[in-house]
């Protein structure tokens, strides 16, 4: 077998001193920036501004040079991984590589230079654009019409329970309560407090799926929804999906997709088939966005045709004649964003459906999820699964074993990987899970890196038994070792004044 | 792989899933394309934007700028390592973003003139619900005084996300252009609201809000914006217990309004419920600085449905971007940025008014917007504007419908302009002829 591409180990990170902040580097005086002649009449401010709103001292910053600014932010970028940089299997993020032709796209003038308040008549390819995207996320996921402004998932679950609420109350529905699954995102219960409903858990079954007795057992009158991943944060496939569906429909409730995972089900099934109500996307993870260190993200969200009156608003809209033109549904819950949402991530989206098409999207999930069962196989006798059996694009396996023989833990295999050149998987979720750990592999790693992979826990596993603590003390390779998170959060420095240098 | 698995084809991986619902014959979209027939296709949106600004020359504003954004911010920002990189979950190999971040906490911090920021929200809107929510957690209370000179969009975000959490929002008008804080009752407000400046470009005295939200102990709370600080007062110097704003104007291109930067600092005393990511420095095992998320028990996915915002991804890019803008910037080019915007409107305010017909909406300071009652539809001017090459601002309709507390009498006849360092003299002078043809 050739070797692989994803594995980091090669990567230069030289030295182990820390890079200086900005605020370390500057010098008095010295400068980097260059503003257009303009000719303007250089008249004192306070000709025109009152004294009381001005500033006496400037607001400091750093004072550096271009080529000292350059040196620090690229020198920073030696210090951080990356997707570019080698395989990133973090379970739950879907860190897989995306085409640089999105982000070309995401850099032409002709779409990003256009300012968000411009007269439609302005803005006629973006609001094509948007249509057109929206149709397509439609198709992908079986439902109606959708709204493109939510700037995150969460934002998109939040905006989705609006929804929800909007429509209960149109019906004159007074309802308190929505069901999660145990095993769902912190955002989901994060965001039904935020949308003023009730969390009531549901309990997960010996096969890591909704237990389907303990939730007819929550429902009732009082049930607005149910939130749902599926695949669930396990990676399993709530097989009784239509089940669930028909027993929350029975009493009222409406179906809400997380779309966190819904890159393992494009071209095979639809949460509109499934009997959704309201699914939300993570365009950044399944559509091309990567993630940017953190953000941004855009997290659309389509509607079964019920809830299409109550979307916010504006939304794009096409005339007979072919002119767009902006509309807000007559019953609309409001905005949610200040503009239109993420426009360059909704962009990028789009660059990468049409690059792929049905066909090249369903081979996304087929591969995603080959490689996630070719992992889980693989590891069968390191990292045994959490459930065993057929999983969709990640895997969750647990180190508990090796902590009971070894006390080695599962962070301490997350550490010692990255010594290995690979990014660590998500530990220690889900919640319900001993000793989580949770691989992503995604579609666009070849077998190659996924073997190499496998061997480095392999390796990890074999040291564990004779250098236990070795591992608890890993990673040493890398530009800092091991951080003492308690002490950030007992004496909190969270800027350069706050450290007194 | 298929056979290491014992399977014959992909088909048996999704054999588990109800084959009632399966997809019977794919998904509905057109074939895949080659990236340069998807160029093709792209080049054909591009074309239709008649508003990209090779063509235009922009005073359009309200929150999004046209400010000057240097080859070199644009190409660390794009660098791959900050765009293809996670949460940094794993901070010893994150120790780039997280510095990146650490400085950008810096930066907003001192230009809010408040201790503590955190590592960015989604945009200025998003901000501001999380500092209206971050208010009712401090003061049990359910009520929300909001200046209606907040930008009309975020005060309609604001009411939106009310919905769910039940709070009242009580929208306080402007009188020339400035809150009339007198004539609503802020008794049991969680928080007072004021821009800084306001949406239409007026320097507000802020010691009037401060005083009101002191009297009924809510939280006061800033919306800024965040060049201002290069010559005025910041939002802390007001004595704000919580800036928020759009980073936008700090190295993000105008982007059709995403993704943009939400900000938020506040006090100490509120840091337990802060919104989003905070970064915090550290030592690693072998002494050595390290930077690492912190404070992490406040977060949804620890807090779950206790947690007071489910803020999870944000917009680190953005966050990193403005720290390298800064960077560039300094100390004296983000003072000369702000200062030159404001010689640059004050310059273009002085001719316009003396258009026949074009009055000011208020008599106030102002920094470097302000807007103008013209003796017409000024959505129909700035289509004659348009005409001749210029986007002359945003018709105060279009952000804020037929009526708004923010404005006396309708606002169909109102123009917003705004001005950046970027507009010189001549095309100032352009303007002000242009202007008096289009209304002559």
């Amino acid at each position: 077998m050739s070797l692989p591409g994803g594995r980091a180990a090669s990567a230069p990170l030289l030295g182990h001193e820390t890079e200086p902040t900005i605020f370390e580097l500057s010098v008095p005086g010295r400068s980097a920036y260059q503003l257009r002649t303009t000719d303007v009449p250089a008249v004192a401010l306070s000709d025109f501004i009152p004294g009381e709103h001005l500033k006496s001292k400037s607001v400091a910053l750093a004072e550096v040079s271009e080529r000292d600014l350059v040196g620090h932010f690229t020198r920073l970028t030696h210090r951080q991984f990356s997707v570019d940089l080698g395989a990133y299997p973090l379970g739950s993020c879907t860190m897989k590589y995306n085409p640089k032709f999105c982000d070309a796209v995401a850099a032409d003038p002709g779409l990003n230079s256009v300012h968000p308040g411009v007269p439609a008549s302005l803005c006629q390819g973006w609001l094509e654009l948007l249509i057109t995207l929206e149709t397509k996320l439609c198709a992908i996921t079986g439902m109606a019409a959708a709204t493109l402004q939510p700037a995150a998932g969460a934002a998109g679950e939040l905006t989705g329970l609006l929804l929800m609420r909007a429509y209960h109350e149109a019906n004159g529905d007074d309802r308190k309560r929505i069901l999660i699954p145990d095993s769902a995102h912190g955002t989901n219960p994060a965001s039904v407090t935020l949308g003023g409903y009730d969390v009531t858990t549901i309990p997960s079954n010996d096969r890591g799926l909704v237990d389907l007795a303990a939730l007819k057992a929550a429902l009732g009158p009082d049930v607005a929804g149910i939130m749902l991943t599926n695949p669930n944060t396990l990676g399993l496939f709530e097989e009784e999906i239509v089940e669930i569906a028909a027993a929350v429909h029975e009493v009222g409730g409406l179906l809400y997709y997380d779309g966190a995972n819904l890159n393992a089900i494009l071209g095979v099934i639809r949460p509109g088939d499934m009997g959704f109500d309201i699914v939300h996307m993570n365009l950044h993870k399944t559509f091309a966005t990567p993630h940017g260190g953190g953000g941004p993200g855009a997290g659309p969200v389509a509607v079964s045709p019920r809830l299409v009156e109550f979307l916010p608003g504006p939304r794009a809209a096409c005339r007979d004649d072919g002119v767009y033109y902006w509309t807000t549904p007559e019953r609309s819950i409001g905005r949610v964003h200040g503009w239109n949402g993420n426009a360059m991530v909704l962009a990028r989206a789009l660059a990468y459906i049409d690059v792929h098409g049905g066909e090249g999207l369903t081979r996304v999930a087929q591969h995603a999820v080959l490689n996630a069962n070719w992992l889980r196989e693989r590891l069968r006798d390191t990292l045994p699964a959490a459930y065993d059996r057929v999983c969709m694009h990640e895997c969750v396996l647990t180190a508990t074993w090796l902590k009971n023989e070894y006390g080695v833990r599962g962070l301490d295999m997350a550490k010692g990987l990255l010594e290995e050149g690979f990014h660590s998987p998500t530990v220690y979720f889900p919640l319900i899970v001993d000793e989580a750990l949770m691989f992503e592999p995604t579609e666009t790693e070849s077998l190659q890196t996924l073997e190499s992979l496998a061997s480095s826990i392999e390796r990890l596993a074999e040291r564990a038994k004779t250098d236990a603590d070795g591992l608890h003390h890993a990673p040493q390779t890398t530009p800092v070792s091991r951080v003492d998170e308690a002490r950030a959060a007992r004496q909190l420095i969270s800027t350069e004044d706050a450290a007194q240098r | 792989m298929l056979s290491f698995l014992g399977m014959e084809s992909l088909d048996q991986l999704f054999a588990h899933i109800p084959a009632s619902v399966r997809l019977a014959r794919g998904l509905d979209l057109e074939p895949g394309m080659s990236e340069p027939d998807v160029a093709a296709v792209f080049a054909q949106y591009t074309a239709a934007n008649a508003g990209q600004l090779s063509q235009l020359t922009c005073y359009a504003g309200a929150g999004a700028y046209d400010h000057e954004v240097p080859a070199v911010v644009k190409m660390l920002g794009s660098r791959s390592e900050f765009v293809t990189a996670y949460t940094p979950y794993q901070p010893e190999v994150a120790q780039g973003v997280l510095q990146a971040i650490f400085e950008f906490q810096t930066m907003v911090s001192r230009i809010s003139g408040l201790p503590i920021a955190n590592a960015s929200l989604y945009d200025g809107a998003t901000a501001l619900v999380e500092a209206v929510n971050m208010a009712s957690g401090a003061t049990s209370r359910q009520k929300m005084v909001i200046s209606s000179g907040v930008h009309p969009h975020w005060r309609a975000v604001v009411k939106t996300f009310a919905r769910g959490t039940g709070h009242e929002v009580v929208e306080v008008p402007l009188k020339n252009g400035v809150t009339d804080w007198g004539s609503v009752d802020a008794s049991d407000a969680a928080a007072v609201v004021g821009a800084y400046p306001n949406y239409l470009g007026v320097l507000e005295d802020m010691s009037v809000a401060k005083s009101l939200a002191s009297a009924h102990g809510a939280l006061f709370v800033v919306c800024a914006d965040p060049l201002a600080a290069g010559v005025l007062k910041t939002a802390g110097d007001w004595g704000a217990d919580v800036f928020v704003g759009e980073g936008q104007p700090l190295g993000t291109a105008l982007s059709f309004g995403g993704p943009y930067l939400g900000l938020f600092a506040c006090t100490h005393e509120q840091i337990r419920r802060l919104p989003g990511r905070i970064v915090g420095e550290t030592v690693d095992s072998n002494d050595r600085r390290a930077f690492v998320t912190t404070l992490r028990a406040r977060e949804q996915d620890i807090r779950r449905e206790k947690a007071t915002s489910n803020v999870c991804t944000n917009q680190t890019l953005m966050a990193v971007t403005a720290a390298i803008q800064l960077g560039w910037l300094g100390t004296e080019g983000y003072a000369e940025v702000a200062a030159r915007s404001a010689r640059g409107a004050h310059y273009l305010h002085d001719y316009l008014i003396q258009i026949n017909g074009v009055t000011p909406v208020s008599t106030q300071p102002f920094l470097r917007e302000f807007a103008l009652r013209l003796p017409r539809n000024a959505g129909g001017v700035l289509e004659d504007l348009v005409g001749e090459g210029i986007l002359g601002g945003l018709s105060v309709e279009s952000l804020a419908g037929a009526s708004d507390p923010s404005l006396e009498g309708d606002t169909a006849d109102v123009l917003l302009v705004a001005v950046t360092e970027k507009r010189t003299r001549t095309e100032l002078d352009r303007y002000v002829d242009v202007l008096a043809k289009v209304l002559s």
